[in-house]
């Protein structure tokens, strides 16, 4: 069905626009970052068929316009997030969760880079990577707390049949 | 809907990613290259979010006044002794401040002196945070009509915050002076040396190009300064506190960390403005 297809989708852009919202935390624009490659990451390995790369597309182009980055540079963050994801899917979807999120550390790591160096190269300076450090970590730290929300919303409000 | 055979809709299964990566690559190119349009796209969702940010603001404000509140009961009493010790030395400055104020008055009377115009202002209420990750700034949500114009000067109850740097609809934009493109003039208040503040994004700006043969003295207040016609002279800035490293660093004196509520005032200064904003500056100088 199509609204459960979506589901994965709409969570992310909740959760980005929940993150947007003046709620004062601190660190909270990193965390809009970290938060929109978890769920890409998540949805890709565990449900590639509801994160398919257009909607990653728009996923990006939402959080660039929320996130102030330079255009596109969250769009391509997040696809290369969901192609690495894509690749190895076949082996972490098996694995435990510890494997999984070891490899999503390093991804968040990559993704944080990346936009650091995009970010730099798009405005031609060297910005103070501790912005990107900080994603990198909050990311890493926050994706077992998210996992487990993620993947109760998995079996429930995504496939209710494969509860 | 088309139908097609298994093995083509896996074919272009398969070149969707490449093809969106491309387009991600035409995506920066036609941001750097149209930045007005990127702008734009950005206010137009900020015009749709203030409303609800705005609406959210308020009760978040009232759950963060409750936990400070908390967290002041536990320091109460040494709040008490600092305060009462505060309050005196407030006392003598408060007649100090009245005896100078009359005299200012008698002077200014005896000088013809004619008073700066008080600027217009406008207050708009903070509701998001509009910075991203690399950099420092702040949505205003603002009803239609608001009347805010690009590089008014946006200040708290303390201090300089920034300039409106965007501008939607119902929203502005405000790059904060901790931002990394934030430059303001500054007069050091006690030897009246210029410099220039300049942003990190981190907390505390730095104080950088100050004349040859002093130095800023620790604890110095800074005021803008007039130079460069970006802002009028006076208003207040932060302190000077050197790090650890005896680097220059700018104490805010407004709280950018906590704003808010903003006022923008209108100077009529048109010394800076953004870069599209300047194609129509040749016009300006002719009048």
């Amino acid at each position: 069905m199509a609204a459960r297809r979506g589901t994965p989708v709409a969570i992310a852009v909740i959760l980005l626009l929940v993150t947007a919202a003046p709620l004062g935390l601190p660190g909270q624009t990193e965390l809009q970052a970290a938060i929109a490659v978890a769920c890409v990451y998540f949805w890709s390995v565990f449900r590639p068929a509801s994160m398919t790369p257009p909607l990653v597309f728009l996923l990006g182009m939402l959080v660039d316009l929320l996130g102030y980055a330079p255009m596109g540079v969250g769009v391509l963050t997040l696809l290369l997030v969901h192609g690495t994801a894509l690749r190895g899917r076949r082996v972490l979807a098996h694995r435990g969760f510890l494997v999984v999120w070891l490899a999503f550390s390093c991804v968040a790591a990559a993704a944080a880079g990346l936009q650091w160096a995009l970010t730099s190269l798009l405005t031609l300076r060297l910005l103070p990577p501790a912005g990107g450090v900080f994603e990198a970590v909050i990311g890493a730290g926050l994706y077992p707390a998210l996992a487990t929300v993620l993947g109760w919303a998995h079996t429930t409000l995504a496939e209710p049949d494969h509860a | 809907m088309i139908h097609l055979s298994i093995p083509v809709r896996q074919a272009l299964g398969k070149l969707t990613l490449p093809v969106l990566i491309l387009a991600a690559f035409g995506l920066m190119l036609v941001g750097k290259a149209d930045a007005l349009l990127a702008d734009k796209a950005r206010m137009a969702l900020a015009d749709a979010l203030a409303p609800i940010f705005g609406a959210v603001a308020e009760p978040v404000a009232h759950v963060r006044d409750a936990v400070d509140n908390a967290e002041r009961l536990l320091t109460i009493y040494a709040d008490n002794a600092r305060l009462r010790e505060e309050n005196d030395r407030l006392q003598r400055w408060q007649a100090v401040a009245l005896a100078l104020d009359a005299e200012n008055t008698t002077l200014k009377d005896n000088l013809h002196w004619i008073p700066d115009a008080s600027a217009a202002f406008i207050t708009a209420r903070v509701v998001a945070d509009a910075g991203g990750v690399y950099a420092r700034a702040v949505l205003l949500s603002a009803g239609p009509n608001h009347g805010i114009t690009k590089g008014q000067i946006a200040l708290d109850d303390r201090g300089l915050v920034g300039r409106v740097t965007e501008l939607g609809a119902r929203s502005a934009r405000v790059l904060l002076l901790t931002d990394m493109n934030s430059r303001v003039p500054v007069i050091l208040e006690s030897s009246r040396a210029r410099a220039m503040l300049v942003g990190t994004n981190g907390s505390r700006p730095r104080l950088m190009y100050w004349p040859e043969g002093m130095q800023p003295a620790e604890g110095e207040r800074l005021v803008t300064s007039a130079e460069a016609n970006a802002f009028p002279a006076g208003l207040p800035v932060g302190v000077v506190h050197y790090t650890s490293s005896n680097v220059p660093e700018v104490e805010p004196a407004a709280r950018l960390d906590r704003l808010e509520i903003v006022r923008l005032f209108d100077y009529g200064l048109r010394g800076l403005l953004p870069p599209e904003a300047g194609v129509a500056r040749p016009t300006d100088r002719k009048r």
